[in-house]
């Protein structure tokens, strides 16, 4: 299965990575030939495999459901690049 | 006294116990030394002021308890330092300020450890030879154009130029390991869950360990009893009981079974490889281990499972960069063409390509064939470990298909560098302990190293038999200072 041109841009748009007609025509030679690489795992027949999720065999632990940091605002909005001291700043979304 | 540079990370622990140096003659050498040396661009910011500050501070009330007392370090700039920045080698994070510490960098404070600064990686610990970083290539103190190899590039060439005394990386797939290879120094990648993945900019986080990088097998275990510990902020951090594994450490490894799979001989790889994976069993036998032929059948699957699951986990683990909450921002006409812009400003092309390939194995259609099958294989793979413990206690393998290459060799052809990590990554998939050691060194005089890789928290194990044939090995690392004018 080969990925085209439509199909790079497709998974850029999903990605939120824009990109050129340049990058695009050099990122379907790449991912093809990545991808021809990737199907020799179909060589496998792994119908009766249980896929693997975690590599450690534990359940995951709860914890109490509490607030552990307060007061961390200035903390948080610390390293944005665009705040009002109260909010994360973004362009207008709503009309 | 021998040169303070020359020493190892136990001796100049010992030597602050025992007052022959204070910490600041240590911190005062490894920081000229680094300033001298910044040719191989393996640091991406200096904290050499306040590191000089620290140890007057530790001479001044000094606690010899400490595992690392007053002992200065550079670290892979993956790690999250509080108030010092953290970029990950990527421009999206290029002006990062973490208000948190990592968990395994804080171990290393508690224990005595003092910042020198952060170290160069490939962007997001994505590549083989650090050359993906927003920063530049790193070179490799071995020789002039080489490669130090990567993820942690950086952490290798600094350890092997002398720049710090020991250092600490990350392994998704063979970023300690690999570099360590390259540059002649030690580095093990612990069980998965063994060091906490807090504050470490995730990658991949079912693969992902933090682990130590050193120039010998003792110092190996000292640093990783201070990173590993159980950690309740990391949700797959494991409970158990952590040994004193350098206190541990044995070179009595009679009657240890050592499983040699016949799959690691794989097409094109040079003679000397062989012959020092040849060496390697010899040198078991000599310490009275015993050599077993065994079977890990899906090896050659291991690579292609590796890019399918890696990129989907980074793609999942890098959508945070939006240019909202931090790191770089690019304006657009609306969110989601700042959102697309930055993310193409913001990201390298290797670290493009994995997102966008994660994208893709993870998109409707597509996930069944791909992220769910190579999730079958790597349980498969998984399998194979299992098995092949049923039978022995460790593996030898060669630690990489190659020695280090020239910067540019591989660049441009995406499959012939991930083939590098072709030894390494099973161990990630399975999720196991492994260690590579300098071994010998191939007709360039380019460092070449072995593996050792055992059942899940065996570390000691790996180290004990690490340990017991560095003797034999006898590896003396040579660069001879050409960086420094």
């Amino acid at each position: 299965m080969s990925i085209d041109l439509k199909t790079v841009k497709h998974i850029s748009k999903l990605s939120r990575i824009s990109i050129d007609d340049q990058k695009a025509k050099k990122l379907e030679k790449d991912l093809n030939a990545i991808f021809k690489w990737i199907e020799q795992l179909n060589q496998l027949n792994t119908d009766k495999v249980e896929p693997l999720t975690s590599i450690a065999e534990t359940t995951l632990r709860f914890r109490k459901d509490q607030i552990e940091s307060k007061n961390i605002r200035e903390d948080i909005l610390k390293n944005s690049p665009k705040d009002n001291k109260d909010y994360f700043v973004v362009p207008k979304v709503v009309e | 006294m021998a040169n303070l540079i020359d020493l190892t990370l136990s001796d100049l622990v010992n030597k602050v116990k025992s007052k022959e140096i204070s910490s600041k003659e240590i911190t005062s050498a490894y920081i000229d030394r680094s300033k001298q040396s910044k040719k191989l661009n393996t640091y991406v910011e200096e904290t050499f002021d306040s590191a000089l500050k620290f140890s007057e501070n530790f001479d001044n009330n000094p606690n010899f308890k400490k595992k690392l007392p007053g002992i200065p370090l550079a670290v892979k700039d993956l790690f999250c330092t509080k108030n010092v920045k953290t970029t990950a080698s990527s421009k999206i994070l290029e002006n990062f300020i973490p208000s948190y510490e990592s968990t395994v960098t804080e171990n290393l404070w508690n224990e005595g450890a003092i910042l020198m600064g952060k170290l160069n990686c490939d962007e997001f610990a994505m590549g083989s030879s650090n050359e993906t970083s927003h920063f530049g290539n790193v070179i490799s103190p071995i020789d002039d154009n080489l490669v130090p190899g990567g993820s942690s590039g950086g952490s290798a060439s600094a350890l092997a130029a002398k720049l710090t005394p020991a250092t600490i990386g990350t392994d998704t797939g063979g970023s300690i390991r690999q570099p360590a290879s390259f540059t002649g120094t030690v580095g093990l990648k612990p069980t998965y869950g063994s060091c906490s993945r807090y504050g470490i900019v995730a990658f991949a986080s079912s693969l992902d360990q933090a682990g130590p990088m050193t120039k010998d097998v003792k110092d190996c275990a000292l640093l990783l009893e201070v990173m590993s510990s159980f950690d309740p902020k990391d949700s797959t951090s494991i409970n158990f009981k952590r040994p004193n594994y350098s206190s541990n450490l044995n070179k009595n490894i009679k009657g240890k079974k050592i499983g040699i799979p016949k799959e690691y001989t794989v097409d094109g790889m040079p003679l000397e490889i062989e012959k020092l994976w040849e060496k390697g069993k010899n040198y078991l036998k000599d310490c009275g281990a015993e050599i077993i032929d065994i079977s890990l059948p899906h090896t050659n699957y291991a690579l292609p499972t590796y890019y399918i699951v890696a990129p989907a986990e980074a793609s999942s683990n890098l959508a945070r960069y939006d240019g909202v909450k931090y790191g770089f921002r690019a304006e657009g006409e609306n969110l989601i063409d700042m959102y697309e812009k930055t993310r193409s400003k913001g990201f390298g092309d290797e670290v493009k390509r994995r997102i966008m390939i994660g994208t893709y194995v993870l998109s409707s259609g597509y996930y069944d064939a791909y992220y769910l099958k190579a999730q079958k294989v790597r349980k498969l793979i998984k399998n194979d470990f299992d098995n092949a413990f049923n039978k022995v206690d460790a593996i030898l393998t060669p630690s990489t298909p190659s020695s280090a290459f020239k910067i540019g060799d591989k660049k441009d052809d995406p499959v012939s560098m991930y083939l590098n990590d072709i030894f390494t990554v099973p161990v990630n998939l399975a999720g196991l302990p492994g260690i590579s050691i300098p071994a010998g060194l191939d007709k360039n005089n380019y460092p070449l190293g072995l593996q050792i890789i055992g059942k899940p928290f065996d570390e000691q194990g790996i180290l004990d038999i690490a340990y017991s044939m560095e003797e034999k090995i006898n590896f003396k690392l040579k660069t001879n200072d050409w960086w420094i004018k």
